[in-house]
């Protein structure tokens, strides 16, 4: 549990997820929205757009796009977990299985569940889809590094 | 390589949106194929450090892999991501990052292949992906 005096994002979670959607320069230049923050779980979307496309063969959106959604997206849930708490997260390792593509002109949305949080590392697994979330286009397996931030 | 590796890595470069988007180079000197990605603010993901973000990283890894199957393949399709496992090593610096694939095991249906990217010295990489690869035309 949390000090008191330790630095917390005033409006919790929801706050911090917008904050990530337009504060952080990568998600701005996708067009990322948040969609959702609940309890240590989060969901976000970027919208399907022609410069995002990864093979022009298929108009379907790069794996790169998938890929930068899906990071950001666990680090809104680990903000869940982390009930508006202020620290910095570094991703250690993030291992991606692609089940299908998504469908050519299609947005992708990813929700991702930080199952457990230790004082030095968050345990997240995530999936992305793009119009049903039981048909997933991938599923992430990943842990990240948190360090204390101060506000 | 050969002049036609030099062509088909252009085409690649110039074809997927995606590669414009993170604004992606390669370079083909010898046998080997260096992927450049140029800093630019549009790729940051942390502005305190400031540091690339961990999809731009994974992202332009894959497409290294990518493009190194295209170029050795030579079937002007793209060949389809399986699962990829990418570890990050050191913070991303607002500077230019380099990447070379490297092709573990291409079979008929599928290729295996590690890439490294690195900043200042290719020996203090700042992360690295392994990933499974289903081949154009499977």
């Amino acid at each position: 549990m949390s000090e008191p005096s330790e630095p917390r994002f005033p409006g919790g979670a929801a706050q911090v997820g917008q904050h990530m959607t337009t504060s952080v320069p990568q998600a701005a230049a996708l067009g990322m929205t948040l969609v959702s923050v609940g309890e240590a779980k989060g969901c976000m979307a970027v919208p399907w757009r022609e410069d995002l496309v990864g093979d022009p063969d298929t108009g379907v959106i790069a794996g790169g796009v998938v890929t930068s959604l899906l990071d950001h997206t666990c680090g809104l849930a680990i903000s869940a977990a982390a009930k508006g708490q202020m620290f910095g997260t570094a991703t250690l390792d993030l291992r991606i299985d692609y089940m299908r593509p998504a469908a050519p002109r299609a947005g992708v949305t990813a929700e991702a569940h930080c199952y457990k949080l230790t004082r030095s590392v968050a345990f997240v697994r995530a999936q992305a889809w793009d119009a049903d979330p039981a048909d997933p286009i991938a599923t992430v397996q990943a842990a990240f590094m948190m360090s204390p931030r101060s506000a | 390589m050969s002049e036609a590796d030099h062509a088909k890595l252009g085409a690649f470069l110039q074809r997927a949106p995606y590669v414009r988007f993170l604004g992606m180079r390669a370079e083909l000197a010898g046998d080997e194929m260096t992927a450049i990605l140029p800093f630019s603010p549009h790729l940051v993901g942390n502005t305190t450090i400031p540091a690339l973000h961990g999809g731009v990283i994974g992202g332009f890894l894959e497409m290294t892999a990518l493009a190194q199957l295209w170029v050795t393949q030579g079937s002007g399709k793209l060949a389809k991501t399986i699962d990829v496992t990418i570890e990050y090593l050191r913070p991303g610096r607002a500077m230019t990052t380099y990447a070379r694939a490297d092709l573990r095991k291409v079979g008929r249906r599928v290729a295996n292949v590690h890439v490294e990217a690195w900043q200042e010295a290719r020996s203090h990489p700042v992360a690295a992906l392994r990933g499974h690869f289903l081949l154009a035309g499977d």
